[in-house]
This record gives C-alpha cells, structure tokens and sequence, in this order.
C-alpha cells in the first residue's frame, strides 16, 4: 500500500539526467507535470476507445458522460442518493475511526492482549467479508443501520491494526520519559502516544477510510434501494449506461481526491514525527 | 517460548468461548433462529452440502476463476513491476496511480464489466486480476528496490549470465517483499471473484449464498459461508506458515 515510499533513490540521480535546450536541467517538477498530464491524456483515450468500440453498450465516452453528469447534478434525485450513501458513509468511518483507536491503543499498550488478537483481526481483514452480508442484513435489517454496520465491519480493522502496530513499535525511551515525568495515563496517550504515532495512526486512516466508502458502497449494490451503489446497479439493470458511467466517475474522482488528500496531510504532519 | 504458549492458548480459549456463547444463545431462543443459526448446525449443514456434491460445480466454478485470475495477476504484476522499476521517470507518473489504487473501491467497475464482456466467468476474472495485480506490482516494485546494490555488483565481478543473475541473486533477495503481494494477492483475488458472483452472477459459491439469502434458505445459506470462509481462512494460512518457513531458512543462512 506504500507504493510512493520506494522513490526516493532516483530523485538525486534523475534531476541531472534532463536538461533543456540551452543545456539548463528542466525543473524535474515539470517533466513531471508533463508526464502526468500523458497519462491523463491516455487514460481518456483508453475511456473514449472502449465506449466508442463497444458502441456505449457498457461505457459511455468521456465527453457524453461529463455533459449526462453535468445535467445530473442539477437533479434532486442525485442529491437525495449521494446525501444518503454520504451520511452512512461518514457514521460507519467515525465509528471505525473512534473503535479503531480505542482498540488500537489498548492492545498495544497491553501486549499480551495484542499478541491474542492480532492475528484474529489480520485473519478477519483477509476473508470474503461481502459473503458476511447476508448476516448483517439479518441482524439490522434492511436500511442505512446494515450499511453502516458493514462499512464498520471493513473499516474497522486496519485502523486498529495500524494503531496497534504504532504503538507497539513505539521508542521505549519515550515510555520512560513520561514516567520520568510522572504523566497521567490521560496525558501520556494526548502527549507521548498520540503524537508519536500520528504518521501510521493517519495511515490507518486513509486505508479505513477507503475500505469503509467500499463496505457501504458493497451494501448499497446488494440489497438497497438508496445510495449511490443502487443507482449504479440500477443503472445498469435499466441500460441506462451514461448513468452509471457518470456514478463510477463521480465515486472513484470523490475516492482519488480524499485519498489523495489524506496522504498531503500524512507529508505535512510527518517530518515532526521523524 | 512459555509465553507463546499462552498466547496461542488464550486465542483459542477466547474463540471457544465465542462459538460456545453463541452456540448456547442459539439453543435458549435468545438469538432468533431466522437471524443466526447455531454454530453445530452450520457445520452439520456444511458437511451435509460438500459431502451430497450439490455445490461440486459452484466450488470448481469459483476456485478456478480464483486461481485464473491469481495466476494472471501474478504475471502480469512482477511483470509490469519489473518494466516500471527500469525506468524512473515512469516510475514516477506511476507511483501516486498505485498510491491511491485501492482508495477507489475498484468494485464499482464490475456492473460496467458485465455489460462490455457479459454475464459470465471473463468480468469476474477481470475484477480479480483489477483487485490483485496492483498488489503485486507495489510489491515487485519493493521487492527490487530493497536489493542491496553490493549484490549487483558481487554478480556482475563474478560475471553472472542476466539468467543467473536473476535466479540467484535478484529472486532471493526480493522474494521476502515479493511474497506480502502474492498473500494480498490471494485474499483480495477471493474477495474480488466472490463478492462479483455475490452480486450479480448466475454460478459459484457467492451466488449460492445470495441465492440461499433471497430464498430464506439459513442452513444452506450459513454452511456455504461456513465453507467459503473456511477456505480463504486455510489459504491464507497456508501461505502465512509458508512465509514463515521461508523467513526461518533465510535466517539460518
């Protein structure tokens, strides 16, 4: 999930390797710009070849879906499905978040707890849960309650596990120095942990965050009649393909920017945890 | 090692005691049986289903599409990992893509599958190879990284083929990382293929539990869970003790 942390040996050696016309090295940053702006390019081919290819049967193109999605959000009716995926959405990774670092922080200030329970939750990260959901339905019900509890479900255990492992793998001089200090418990976690740990603690974060958005978007296209996870699969169960192309767009532009967010956050609070 | 013991013994303990308390609340009408059936009779209704073969076409049909789209994601990540790891300036217009890779939920990409390639096995094994390449490229991409370049370097005095090179010092030294992405790889090519039937398929193991689910069918539909849950947990695990076998050869030199 790291996939940004391996760059860092070529930075030095590639600011070198381009230099412009005048022999003056091109602002790496730029060259960089140019390449993204590429890729973007390609990715709209790639979007504009399998719509026209297909004949929009399965995707619309680019073009068409921006205009379909532009009319779309001038509608009550999206606003009604994005309002309700949101609200689940938001209730599930509050309460992940909140769980999540209760629990975190207790096993890993408890190790023998911790030991007991890490690879119980590392087991549950890694199985099917969607085949859970039936499950859920049956004990909540069907409506936001289910959802919600499904987007907890996915949320839930990488923050703990990522709080857990911070807090483990904590200096144990920085223990001692608050009992040097004599700190409360209240304040050891507020002053010492917390801090600390902040970089993996916001890392957990951003994973809880996009897990939980796919528990409930899961929930939402299984049995629903609300949300943006309806809309898409009924969509599609309507052949109104610019509609759920506009859908998928929307989700995964929404999912890029607040990871993307997440992750500048991570940047700007990390070099005071180093 | 004492307190290893104790671990292990307690995480048992606590998981008895789950099955136990659940099993008990079932029995006493606590727990309505419409909800939750008890722990036995998912058992019994597990053993009941896998040993009359009604489900034999369902599990061939969802385990060879797992292990289609593992196979294809494995290859098509150490290759697209290896590529990237050659050239920098791509690798940096492709890290941030796999930096935020999996914050998009890439299910939602599974309905616009189904209507480009249709209702059968090739959106599903797609959704797998979607969920797990990324995986086990961001590991390749580790994996080489971490190669120590005094290991290059101690190949190329003892003028090593690009052949032997590769197997006996770039494979072993990346294979640790490496490994993380194939276990990923696994689970999240069983998550993929099973929660695509789930949803919208017309075979295989997640099918027969929505299936079961729509036609109120508890005890059919808690023994396939059972089953499939049993399957991810044992694969998971196989791999897990694997790595673990790998580490300690690793160690002893």
């Amino acid at each position: 999930m790291g996939g940004a942390t391996g760059a860092a040996p070529f930075e030095g050696m590639s600011d070198v390797l381009l230099e412009d016309a005048q022999g003056r090295p091109t602002p790496r940053r730029r060259v960089r710009a140019f390449d993204t702006f590429v890729l973007f390019l390609s990715v709209l081919a790639l979007w504009q070849t399998i719509g026209s290819w297909t004949r929009g049967v399965a995707v619309s193109p680019p073009w068409q879906t921006l205009v379909y999605l532009f009319g779309l959000l001038r509608t009550w009716m999206f606003w009604d499905h994005a309002a309700a995926t949101l609200a689940a959405f938001l209730l599930a990774f509050l309460l992940s978040a909140l769980i999540g670092l209760a629990l975190g922080l207790l096993f890993g200030v408890r190790r023998f707890a911790g030991d007991v329970a890490e690879p119980l939750l590392a087991g549950f990260y890694t199985i099917p849960k969607v085949t859970l959901y039936p499950v859920v339905l049956l004990i909540f019900g069907l409506g936001m309650s289910a959802k919600i509890a499904f987007g907890v479900m996915h949320g839930l255990v990488p923050i703990t596990l990522f709080t857990l492992g911070a807090v483990r793998n904590l200096s144990p001089v920085l223990i001692r120095t608050a009992k040097v200090l004599h700190l409360s418990p209240g304040r050891t976690v507020l002053w010492i942990l917390v801090p600390a740990c902040l970089g993996d603690i916001l890392n957990g974060l951003r994973i809880g965050f996009s897990l939980s958005l796919l528990g409930v978007l899961i929930g939402e296209m299984f049995s629903s009649q609300r949300g943006l996870g309806f809309l898409l699969v009924n969509g599609m169960a309507q052949h109104n393909v610019p509609l759920s192309t506009a859908i998928v767009t929307v989700i995964v532009v929404v999912a890029i920017a607040a990871n993307t967010a997440m992750l500048c956050l991570g940047r700007w609070t990390g070099p005071r945890g180093a | 090692m004492k307190r290893q013991h104790a671990v292990v013994f307690v995480r048992i303990a606590v998981l008895a005691v789950s099955i136990i308390f659940l099993e008990v609340c079932c029995r006493a009408g606590i727990v309505d049986p419409l909800t939750v059936i008890p722990p036995s009779e998912m058992l019994a209704s597990m053993i009941d289903r896998v040993g009359s073969g009604e489900m034999n076409t369902s599990i061939m049909s969802t385990f060879s599409t797992i292990v289609f789209a593992f196979v294809l994601a494995i290859g098509f990540g150490i290759l697209a990992g290896a590529l990237i790891h050659r050239s920098p300036r791509l690798r940096d217009v492709v890290d941030p893509l796999l930096a935020s890779y999996y914050s998009v939920p890439t299910f939602i990409f599974y309905p616009l599958l189904v209507a480009l390639l249709g209702l059968g096995k090739a959106p599903l094994v797609v959704l797998g190879v979607l969920s797990a390449a990324p995986a086990v490229m961001i590991s390749t991409l580790s994996g080489l990284d971490g190669i120590s370049p005094v290991l290059i370097k101690l190949a190329r005095v003892h003028r090593l083929s690009a052949a032997r090179t590769f197997s006996w010092i770039v494979l072993p030294a990346a294979l640790p990382r490496l490994f993380t992405g194939l276990k990923l790889a696994l689970s999240y090519a069983l998550i993929g293929v099973i929660a695509g039937e789930f949803i919208l398929s017309g075979t295989g193991l997640g099918y027969d539990i929505s299936f079961a689910y729509q036609s109120f069918d508890n005890r059919a539909m808690y023994g396939t869970m059972l089953f499939v849950l049993s399957i991810a947990v044992i694969a998971n695990g196989f791999l897990y003790a694997w790595e673990g076998r790998l580490a300690r050869r690793r160690s002893r030199g």
